[in-house]
Order: structure tokens, then C-alpha cells, then sequence
């Protein structure tokens, strides 16, 4: 019976199908909107976070072979032989906030036992990856200033600044 | 003559007012009180009739039913901490220490949600192993345990998200590191992270997002595949009792068919 109501061409919708079709296709790409919409909501378009550029003061601040732990920033302002540079304090494995060790001259995280260099060359422990060095330089007023969201090579000329 | 207390009862049910509640009625026979469970909005997710051994001890040692215990709990000790707590960065810690300190009983419906949460996690593991030691994850009941296993990842969210509601140094930790583990995630990782946080690192967006999730969001989830659960129980034939499985039968069986031929 439903054969033959096909038409001669044998492929053509009935009026029925047409509506159903019509009808779960509009609801079909009503859900994808949907969920287009949800995902697009659920991410923040602004966020009120603190600037990733942190301004470290003075240099002069920091003496000659020092690593300053800047806990509110989670980054090393390190005075070594060859400049200021930075490294980020987060540790690489599960995001914990490491410390430095003056006794022992290495960076440690509480977490799980990782430890690095001054360099933040990965020494032990879970980390997976060096601690990041972070892009430095002076302003106008000779503040130091460090961009947390930009890395830069590790121990690299440009990496360093000279005072 | 003094009534006795069942007699003012059986007159109770009687009244007008009791039979538009309970639409089963009065009385004790066999068909009434299997009414009144399969009349009952919450009853009726449950088997109408249960054998009295699978109801002992032994059984099932309570567990799933301790578990609903602890969840329950959870839900009528968390909506009153809900009326203390602000959800907000500057106020959250400090709501909570107001809650230990300040409000009566505070403390004590603190310690409960808190203990309770410990015990639900531990009663729904030991339910796991009991479940799966004894083999009761078998044919027709392996949709209820995949059900289960989505109601362990319910438990473990659970009680994630509550971890940084506190706000304190062990919740922001925490959650930094469990939300790094997200990140390991292939592909959609930092994806993940970012939508759970709202945000790169674990801040006010994030503590929003987790009292929502740990009050509303999973909670509700939680609640509708209790509800599926208890209802598959009753489907797949009932609590578990291994000696109605056809395999116990099957062997009774032939054990009393070989009793009959050595005769």
C-alpha cells in the first residue's frame, strides 16, 4: 500500500514524510543552536583578572645573586652574574606555587617533591617540563616589569636584562 | 473501655482525609500493603513484594541503602549552610569561619555535611566492591551498574566541588592541582579547565561556578539517577539474593536430581 502511493519517480515524499522531515530537521538545528549558544555562555568573554604584566619594583632592590619569590605574582625575580631575569614560580606538574631554598640553592614544590634550579632547569620529581622563563625589561621610570604571559628561551641573550 | 493506639490508628484511616492521601485504604492484607507501596509516589520505585531474606543484613550489608542515608543527610544539613554562606570571594571564608564560631549549630551542621560527605564516599566504594565481589553486576542488572558507576563520578564531583567551597589555603590548592588534572586531557584539556574555572586560575568566577555545580547542577543530577537506580532494581528482579540466581537454582536442581537418582 505504501508503495503505492509513491509517486511514478517512486523516491517522492509524501506529504506526511515532508512534514516530518521539515520538522526534525527545524528541531535538529534548533539543538545544535542550542548547544552552539550554551558553549558560547559558558565561556567567559571577560575576564577580571589581574594583568599578566607585573611590575617588580626598582632592580636595585633585588642584590647580586638573589631569587625573590613575588608569592602574589607567582614569579622569580632572580639577580644573577649575567642580569635580572624571571621565572614563573608555578611549578610545571599540577600547578602549585614552589619556593626557593636558600640552603640548598634550588627551587622546591611543596606539592609533590619537584625540584628545580635557580635556572629552573628541572632537577627531579613529577614536573614534566623546566620552570618557564618569563620576558623582562625596563620601562621609562627603570621599574622592572615582567610579562607573565609570555615565555622566553631559557638562559637566552635576550632573556637577561642589564642594568 | 480505653482504645489502644492501633485502634485510634485503624480509625484514622478510615477518615475522609487519610483516604484522599493514602488511595490504598486500611488493612494488612497482601494486596493492600502491596498498594500501598505501588501507590506511593516514592514507593512505588521499589519491588511491591520482597523476600525477607533479601532484606537481612547479610544481603546487602545496607550499604546503598546508608549511602542514600548519608546523601539524604547531605541535602537536609546543606540547605540550611546554604542560608550562611556567600558564594563570593571577599565573604566566603569568612562565612565559613562565622558558620564554626558564630551561628548556632552552625558547627554541628558543618561537621555533618562534612563527616557525611566522608561516609558517603566510603559506603558507595564499599557498595562497589560488595556488588562486584558477590557478582551482582550480572546479566539483567548491567545497566544498574553502569548507572552506579555514573553515581560514583557524581559522589567523587561532589565532593570536589564542596572542597573549595570553604575557600580556605587546602580548597584553593586543591582545586588548582585537580583542575591541572583536568588540563591532561587530550585535545579539549585546557578547553575543560577553562570552562570549569571560568577563568585561568582558580578565582571568584570559579567559585561560582563550583557552589553552582556542587548545589544545584549535581545535586539534580544525582537525585534522577538515584531515582533510575531504584527503579532498575525493582525491573531487573529485585535487590540481589544469590540464591534465586538461575545459576544457584540450576544447581539446587541438579543436586536434588542426583539426591533422586541415587535413590
Amino acid at each position: 500500500m505504501a508503495e503505492e502511493k509513491k509517486g511514478e519517480l517512486g523516491n517522492e515524499l509524501s506529504r506526511r514524510q515532508f512534514f516530518t522531515k521539515l520538522g526534525l530537521g527545524s528541531l535538529s538545528i534548533a539543538a545544535v543552536g542550542t548547544a552552539a549558544f550554551s558553549y558560547q555562555y559558558l565561556e567567559p568573554n571577560v575576564l577580571y583578572e589581574p594583568s599578566p604584566v607585573v611590575n617588580a619594583g626598582k632592580p636595585d632592590r633585588y642584590p647580586l645573586d638573589s631569587v625573590t619569590l613575588d608569592v602574589n605574582n607567582g614569579i622569580y625575580i632572580i639577580h644573577s652574574q649575567e642580569g635580572y631575569f624571571s621565572l614563573s614560580a608555578v611549578c610545571t606538574h599540577l600547578g602549585c606555587l614552589t619556593t626557593w631554598k636558600q640552603e640548598l640553592g634550588i627551587i622546591a614544590c611543596p606539592c609533590h617533591g619537584s625540584k628545580f634550579e635557580q635556572s629552573g632547569k628541572k632537577i627531579e620529581g613529577p614536573a614534566p617540563r623546566p620552570l618557564p622563563w618569563k620576558r623582562v625589561w625596563l620601562n621609562d621610570d627603570g621599574d622592572l616589569l615582567v610579562d607573565r604571559s609570555t615565555d622566553v628561551p631559557a638562559l637566552a641573550r635576550d632573556s637577561f636584562v642589564r642594568v | 473501655m480505653a482504645k489502644t493506639v492501633d485502634q485510634y490508628f485503624d480509625e484514622l484511616q478510615q477518615t475522609r482525609v487519610w483516604r484522599s492521601i493514602f488511595r490504598s485504604g486500611a488493612g494488612s492484607s497482601t494486596l493492600k500493603r502491596a498498594l500501598a507501596i505501588q501507590q506511593n509516589v516514592f514507593l512505588h520505585l521499589f519491588s511491591t513484594k520482597v523476600r525477607t531474606r533479601v532484606l537481612s543484613v547479610s544481603a546487602t550489608w545496607y550499604l546503598g541503602t546508608l549511602t542514600l542515608g548519608t546523601f539524604m543527610i547531605l541535602v537536609a544539613t546543606g540547605i540550611p549552610l546554604m542560608l550562611y554562606y556567600h558564594p563570593s570571594a571577599p565573604q566566603a571564608y569568612a562565612d565559613t569561619k562565622d558558620l564554626q564560631f558564630v551561628v548556632s549549630s552552625g558547627m554541628f551542621l558543618r561537621n555533618l555535611h562534612r563527616w557525611s560527605a566522608h561516609a558517603m564516599v566510603f559506603l558507595v566504594f564499599a557498595h562497589m566492591f560488595k556488588v562486584f565481589y558477590r557478582g551482582a553486576y550480572r546479566t539483567p542488572r548491567e545497566f544498574n551498574w553502569v548507572i552506579g558507576v555514573v553515581l560514583l563520578l557524581m559522589t567523587l564531583l561532589l565532593s570536589y566541588t564542596g572542597y573549595l567551597l570553604p575557600w580556605d589555603q587546602l580548597a584553593y590548592w586543591a582545586i588548582t592541582v585537580g583542575s591541572n588534572i583536568a588540563s591532561a586531557v587530550p585535545v579539549v584539556g585546557d578547553k575543560i579547565h577553562f570552562l570549569l574555572l571560568g577563568g585561568n586560575a582558580v578565582n571568584a568566577n570559579a567559585l561560582l561556578r563550583f557552589y553552582v555545580l556542587h548545589c544545584m547542577i549535581l545535586p539534580l543530577a544525582a537525585i534522577f539517577f538515584v531515582a533510575i537506580h531504584f527503579w532498575r532494581i525493582r525491573k531487573d528482579g529485585g535487590l540481589y539474593s544469590h540464591a534465586s540466581e538461575p545459576a544457584t537454582l540450576r544447581a539446587a536442581a541438579k543436586d536434588a536430581a542426583a539426591v533422586t537418582e541415587a535413590q
